[in-house]
């Protein structure tokens, strides 16, 4: 998208806001919040386009605030002006109709602070002639498949106590697989937000490296325990569990958090293990639902003690905590995992015999409470005997607590990381992902 | 709406060999309260279109939140411009003729009280006081309680002369009670996480028993706290309806998906152990397995008429007495792999291209009563309400968790089991379904998250079953 459109969406997000300022009656709140994306979106298979297309999308959420009750309503942001007020105000009236009806909610926080922000990230993005072939030229001959997702995206807050964030970016993910004839696969991703060619060959070259090693025979691993090394696209599925009943305050306080031992001190991590929202990476916004900044870095598991959970301000006023920025559902927005000290060559000789694992698939709580996840293994996992590869193997199913495989039986951490992107599309496509090393682990239980 | 579109198709000014513009519009209602509090109010209206456009067997797609005639030309121009630049590497041709044909018609879901009937106000009082009814005892830590609403209308529109009205009412309802005992937690909902979802209008929500259920819900998340935990053994497994829903999705409807077969998948959701070739032969389960693709069955929620393609609904065995004979899938996916499949090409709104969904996905009831089932059971287990479910990339391995469980013993349901889990492999399982419950014991849900396709889509399923009961399968507690 070109910087003028964004401007011109700019301008529209503004003149909304301010309109809806200019209405506000005297004991009125309202928060503002835009999601808007200009989206290409080519998915592939074999080598060949299944699908292409493009989708201009934007909506708003206006949530009005009017003596300890709320409510708000969704409605689509087109850029035209005239439009989307007219949207804004019919969802404001009807929310005066709604609201004053509601039970009291004791817990409701006004937006009071005085924060405003502006970042524009701009990209040079494949153009939409040039996408496929430069994509599947170097792939031509391989089983190949996946999704461009590419395009700007941004996110927009105002509210009625003056405060205002802008957050555009320009960027793209490919997120691919490329399959053997057995059915195995080398999982990849390429993103930023310029398209680089020779980057794009070079991983193209080294997934075929892979591939090679993937031609072996796959051997069947019997159910048990292994040491396992699990490479950092592994580890970020493991970590974006924390999302889900972890790090959460509301969930530990409300009896839903895997974490709850360790918040009470019944249980400890490995001191190798450290956890830490880092917004210094920029890759996505600082401010929440209320426009509130949460700070540059947080630790949230320091030498594997809990330090601090996510909390946003209606969690703490609900419970007497200090908020520290978190969104809506207290859930990690820009996770990294503290590396460690084993390199990358001494990754195989330090696993010595057991699996690498590249990625999981399909993780839930088995036993939330005990902190047990299920899941399988997939993509490029192999066996390994004294250090060598030796044939990938049959997918496998494991049922483990992360209160051993982040506690006692963490050998080390990789001594680098991996940024792995952000790559679902539900509703719209979503900034970030989490910066994580690989992970070496004793005696990882496999059930099936 | 209609003229608006007829109109656009009319004047869109490029030289496809077929255009259709698939409009929706939206408005759904949230309703949350935790504790007797509302944490959440709030009501989302959606309205936008996708133009396809078909040039030379490739189609592309541009979908837009703006249907002012300018902006419905300019999407068919980049649709058009990303069909042609694909043209060169798109996977198959195809036709309007055979992969968008002419039809007209529409469908509207029954209902007997509008979804407007109360107010948000009145929505939020019956919420408070169901979270209050939960809280049967001291135990009980916390209450949720939850209500979604949704109006949507589709229209599609195509220059071969399809006109395709459809009109979506539903109603989610969902209720949770957490119970505490020191370190022991429990939960137990109504029949697991979002399975109260179906076509219809408010009277869903009223039922006659909603009192009675919600009571129970608490008395048995109490119950749960002092339980013993499911022994680990290999023992007969009674599964009850609002479990085989989850059954039936994972290990029926998504291997069986002809774009996951045909690899479409592969990078997200998965592949699948079916093949091509297997249909019309592969024995899938034991003969007591009849499942259907039934998009026609009232107030279930994913029925309707017309795919969003086109493509006429109507009710097919997938697997009859074991035997697999029909795949799901779109009329593109059947052109492709040769394979009959079901009207099932579907979009989870005006965004996202259509791509092969399971809609309604039911096993068929047999003739044993309740009573038959467990009463010929020297040991088993019984299970309720899905917790947790993992399953691999084909849909092969899978682990599935419930809330709620009972010992069986010498024909009788006994003690009362926590954490029950279960995990087989998929043919494995389905071939030992031994006996098959009566109309009496099926029971339909549905659910709005199935996740799937790239980009990503979550869209609305259901599912009906009877009681099953499966023989020697693997079964285990909780703890670490």
């Amino acid at each position: 998208m070109k910087n003028e459109e964004i401007s011109a969406l700019e301008v529209s997000f503004n003149q909304l806001a301010e309109t809806l300022f200019q209405k506000k009656q005297t004991d009125e709140h309202f928060t503002l919040k835009l999601k808007c994306e200009r989206s290409q979106f080519t998915r592939f298979n074999r080598a060949q386009v299944r699908q292409t297309g493009c989708v201009a999308d934007g909506w708003v959420e206006l949530k009005l605030m009017q003596n300890q009750r709320s409510a708000y309503h969704c409605f689509p942001f087109t850029g035209d002006g005239e439009v989307d007020w007219q949207q804004g105000y019919q969802a404001l009236q009807e929310l005066r109709q709604e609201v004053p009806y509601l039970p009291t909610d004791p817990y409701l926080v006004l937006p009071t602070d005085n924060n405003s922000s502006h970042e524009v990230h701009s990209g040079e993005l494949l153009s939409e002639e040039s996408l496929v072939p430069m994509v599947l030229e170097s792939v031509s001959d391989l089983d190949f498949t996946g999704i461009y997702a590419g395009g700007a995206m941004i996110r927009a807050y105002a509210d009625s106590s003056g405060q205002k964030h802008w957050f555009a970016s320009d960027s793209f993910t490919l997120d691919y697989s490329i399959f053997n004839s057995q059915g195995q696969a080398v999982k990849g991703d390429f993103a930023g937000s310029e398209w680089h060619q020779d980057s794009y060959n070079a991983k193209i070259a080294s997934a075929k490296r892979q591939l090679e090693l993937l031609s072996r025979p796959a051997k069947k691993i019997s159910r048990g325990q292994y040491k396992t090394y699990f490479a950092p696209a592994a580890v970020s599925d493991l970590l974006l569990m924390l999302s889900w009943g972890g790090v959460s305050e509301a969930d530990i306080q409300q009896g839903n958090s895997a974490l709850a031992k360790l918040y009470r001190q019944e249980k400890s991590l490995s001191p190798a293990f450290n956890v830490k929202e880092n917004f210094k990476l920029g890759l996505v916004p600082r401010f929440n639902q209320l426009g509130e900044i949460a700070a540059p870095e947080l630790p949230l598991i320091d030498k594997g003690i809990l330090v601090n959970t996510l909390v946003n301000s209606r969690t703490a006023k609900e419970y007497s905590k200090a908020a520290n920025g978190a969104n809506g559902s207290e859930s990690l927005r820009s996770p990294e995992i503290s590396p460690g000290s084993l390199s990358t060559e001494q990754i195989l000789p330090n696993l010595d015999t057991g699996l690498y694992v590249s990625n999981l698939h399909y993780l839930n709580w088995s036993d939330r409470h005990t902190g047990r996840i299920t899941g399988m293994t997939r993509y490029a996992c192999f066996w390994v005997e004294g250090g060598e590869i030796v044939a990938p193997i049959e997918n496998l199913r494991f049922d483990e607590s992360l209160y051993r495989f982040w506690g006692e039986n963490l050998v080390d951490l990789t001594d680098f990381q991996e940024f792995i992107p952000e790559v679902d599309t539900y509703e719209s496509r979503e900034p970030g992902g989490s910066l994580v090393p690989g992970m070496l682990v004793e005696d990882f239980t496999y059930t099936l | 709406m209609w003229s608006e579109l007829t109109n656009a198709i009319a004047h869109l000014d490029i030289s496809a060999d077929w255009i259709g513009i698939r409009a929706v519009k939206e408005t759904a209602s949230s309703h949350y309260v935790r504790d007797g509090l509302p944490e959440n109010n709030g009501k989302i209206s959606s309205v936008g279109a996708m133009v396809e456009v078909l040039v030379n067997g490739c189609v592309g797609y541009a979908a837009t939140n703006s249907l002012q005639l300018e902006n419905l030309q300019a999407a068919a121009q980049k649709a058009y411009k990303q069909a042609l630049t694909a043209s060169k590497w798109w996977i198959h041709p195809f036709t309007p003729k055979s992969e968008r044909p002419k039809v007209i018609g529409q469908y509207i879901s029954p209902f007997l009280e509008p979804l407007d009937a109360l107010t948000p106000g009145e929505i939020n009082d019956l919420l408070v006081r169901i979270c209050h009814t939960l809280k049967v005892s001291d135990k009980i830590v916390h209450t949720t309680a939850s209500a979604t609403t949704s109006e949507k209308e589709t229209w599609f529109v195509t220059s071969n002369g399809s006109e395709v009205y459809q009109k979506f009412m539903s109603l989610g309802t969902h209720y949770a009670a957490t119970a505490q005992d020191g370190g022991i937690i429990q939960q137990r909902t109504n029949n697991g996480w979002q399975a109260h979802c179906y076509q219809g209008g408010l009277e869903l929500f009223k039922q006659d028993d909603l009192w009675h259920h919600v009571e129970e819900i608490g008395s048995q998340a109490v119950e749960l706290l002092t339980a013993e935990e499911c022994p680990t053994t290999q023992t007969n497994l009674v599964l009850a309806p609002d479990q085989m829903m989850l059954q039936i999705h994972e290990s029926v409807g998504h291997p069986l998906e002809i774009d996951r077969i045909l690899g479409d998948e592969r990078n997200y959701a998965g592949g699948s152990f079916v093949r091509k070739e297997d249909f019309g032969s592969l024995e899938y389960g034991s003969p007591l397995m009849n499942i259907t693709f039934d998009p026609t069955v009232p107030g279930e929620f994913a029925s309707y008429s017309f795919d969003d393609t086109g493509a006429l609904a109507t009710r097919e065995f997938v697997i009859k007495e074991g035997k697999l004979i029909r795949g799901l899938g779109s009329l593109e996916s059947q052109k492709r792999a040769k394979v009959p499949g079901v009207a099932c090409a579907r979009a989870c709104s005006w965004n996202r291209p259509p791509i092969d969904r399971m809609a309604n996905l039911n096993l068929e009831p047999g003739t044993a009563s309740l009573s038959e089932i467990i009463g010929d059971i020297e040991h088993g287990v019984y299970m309720e309400s899905n917790r947790s479910w993992s399953i691999d990339d084909r849909r092969y391995k899978f682990q599935f968790g419930c809330e709620y469980g009972k010992l069986i013993e010498n024909g009788q349901l006994t003690k009362t089991l926590r954490n029950p889990n279960y995990r087989a492999t998929t043919p494995e399982f389905w071939h030992s379904l031994s006996k098959i419950g009566d109309s009496s014991t099926w029971q339909m849900y549905g659910t709005p998250f199935c996740g799937k396709g790239e980009p990503n889509q979550a869209i609305w399923v259901g599912h009906g079953s009877p009681v099953c009961l499966f023989a020697n399968v693997e079964v285990f507690g909780g703890g670490e």
